[in-house]
């Protein structure tokens, strides 16, 4: 794998001088493996990994399965690509089995985002039907454990 | 009351680790290289099936030599990593990690004044092992100029009549030392020639950086006189679970379980069970975590030899052992001085012998962050010190 992308996927933020540092490469070698992953469309953006869960984030998640009808030729291409283009969709999938499409959206309240369903989502031509979750809590985001306590602090400082 | 204690207890050096930790365990924000174990916690389906073992109601004792399952699966493992095989039935004791292991192999065949050599600078429980056996300590210098590796040729000189047992730990705690096969072959004729038993502490084998491990039970002649030691506390990163392992020569094995029942009974059950799940799924793992320590060797290996400091790049284990020569200061007043003005802990060579003195032992075992951070630091204190003086042991 290429060290920058095995970097990436481990977790932790490195600034692109620490990743040369750690990968024994210089920070032009990392510039040029970031371009070429973007390139490739493997790497799309930095983004934090927040709990949007907290009180204090002051934004409602909601994970929504949507039942729709194939069109002949694309399938269900050109129905999830337009969905996907609202803001309030943060990750739009394909799946397997009795949904077609889950939807990951956020918004600043839950009466946003239940308009956002059932006056954009549930309308669209070729959307059977809509099933939406709410999140209440979350357990883990992005490889953190969220709650757990920081192992770091249970290390002896000092051990033979 | 200190009359009451037993003359080799009383005359027992105080570990240099100890007033140190004492020290820095009083600080706030200080990054720790001093820390002899992995930052991983324990994979979570190890973890799991130490809850699940603890759920069935795995809370008795086992078999004096443990969990005949373990065994096996301890037996197929050093089979295939270090090509010796241990019938599990009888060459093979579980124990509480690889420190009981060194004790009860000490115990077992230690009369008192024999003597035992051992490569040195080494992990701190070495020579107080000896000498709680009533044994006699016997010290082999290794140097930086060889990586830490073991040299035969320091073995006779050190050698004297009496000598019975020979131990080594390879890779190496504090230095990351190991030996390529040409240098064991010849310690492994020398244990021959010499007729003695070889502890080999093998903790650190899974985390080897260049070449391959060779284990010295491997070499012709050296089963029937070796006492093999391993545990999962490094590999797997298991330390707080204490639990390691013996395999070598019924005799021997048969002699350590005597003093091992009397002292321990069996290692803790729970552990056992955990480390079962290490052997049978835990390989993905021990993968992944040595990828990261070889990364992040180079990284402070790089970054210190950048420094100033002369770093020889070890071949194993997760720590490493520059020298402080080029600051002018002794290996205590260097981690001292680190301590104070940059507040980044590293552990004074010298606590691991007297050829440890001027080097200080880092450990790698912390995450990316936090050792460049650390290395700017080491950086700036090499570059700008003024460092006050260690205050005096005591």
């Amino acid at each position: 794998m290429n060290p920058v992308l095995k970097l990436l996927t481990e977790g932790g933020y490195l600034t692109t001088a620490q990743m040369a540092q750690v990968a024994g490469v210089s920070e032009a070698e990392v510039t040029a493996h970031l371009d070429q992953l973007k390139r490739d469309g493997v790497f799309l953006g930095w983004r934090p990994v927040l709990d949007l869960s907290r009180e204090s984030a002051g934004a409602v998640r909601a994970v929504i399965e949507v039942k729709m009808t194939p069109e002949r030729g694309g399938g269900f291409n050109r129905l999830a690509e337009r969905l996907s283009k609202f803001d309030e969709v943060e990750s739009c999938y394909l799946m397997s089995g009795s949904y077609d499409l889950l939807i990951f959206v956020n918004g600043p309240s839950l009466q946003k985002v239940a308009a956002f369903v059932s006056e954009k989502l549930s309308t669209l031509e070729g959307v059977l039907s809509t099933s939406t979750h709410f999140m209440l809590r979350s357990y883990k985001e992005g490889s953190f454990l969220i709650g757990a306590p920081a192992s770091e602090a249970d290390r002896l400082k000092v051990s033979p | 009351m200190k009359r009451f204690i037993a003359r080799h207890v009383a005359t027992l050096p105080k570990s240099g680790i100890r007033d140190f930790f004492e020290i820095v365990s009083k600080m706030k924000d200080v990054i720790s290289l001093g820390i002899g174990e992995p930052d991983f916690d324990t994979p979570w389906h190890i973890r799991e099936a130490a809850i699940y073992a603890l759920e069935k109601g795995k809370t008795h004792y086992t078999s004096n030599l443990g969990l005949l399952e373990l065994r096996r699966a301890i037996s197929t493992y050093v089979e295939a990593h270090y090509g010796a095989g241990y019938r599990p039935e009888d060459e093979i004791l579980v124990t509480v990690g690889v420190s009981e292991a060194i004790d009860l192999a000490l115990r077992a065949l230690i009369n008192p004044g024999d003597k035992v050599l051992y490569h040195e600078p080494c992990y701190v429980s070495y020579h107080p092992s000896v000498a709680l056996a009533h044994g006699i300590a016997i010290p082999v210098p290794t140097r930086a100029a060889d990586g830490f590796a073991l040299n035969a040729e320091d073995l006779e000189k050190a050698w004297q009549p009496g000598c019975k047992v020979l131990m080594v730990n390879l890779p190496c705690n504090p230095t990351g030392g190991t030996c390529d096969r040409a240098r064991l072959e010849k310690i492994a004729r020398f244990a021959v020639e010499k007729d003695l038993i070889v502890l080999s502490d093998e903790i650190y084998s899974e985390l080897v950086y260049e070449g391959a491990h060779t284990s010295i039970t491997a070499f012709p002649g050296m089963k029937e006189r070796t006492i093999f030691l391993h545990g999962f506390s490094k590999a797997f990163a298991m330390t707080g679970f204490r639990i390691g392992y013996a395999c070598g020569p019924v005799e021997l094995i048969d002699a350590m379980m005597r003093v091992h029942q009397y002292s321990m009974l069996c290692a803790p059950i729970l552990s056992q069970e955990a480390a079962l799940e290490a052997l049978n799924h835990g390989e993905d793992g021990v993968k992944a975590m040595r990828e990261q320590y070889h990364r992040r060797r180079d990284l402070v290996v790089g970054r210190l030899n950048a420094a100033g400091l002369t770093c020889h790049s070890p071949a194993g284990a997760f720590y490493v052992f520059p020298s402080v020569a080029a600051t002018g200061l002794s290996d205590r007043d260097f981690a001292y001085g680190l301590l104070d003005a940059q507040k980044v802990a590293v552990v004074p060579g010298g606590a691991f012998g007297p050829s440890g003195g001027g080097f200080v032992r880092a450990s790698y075992a912390t995450g990316y962050d936090q050792l460049v951070e650390a290395c700017d630091r080491i950086e700036r204190f090499v570059n700008t010190a003024n460092p006050c003086s260690a205050p005096s042991s005591s």
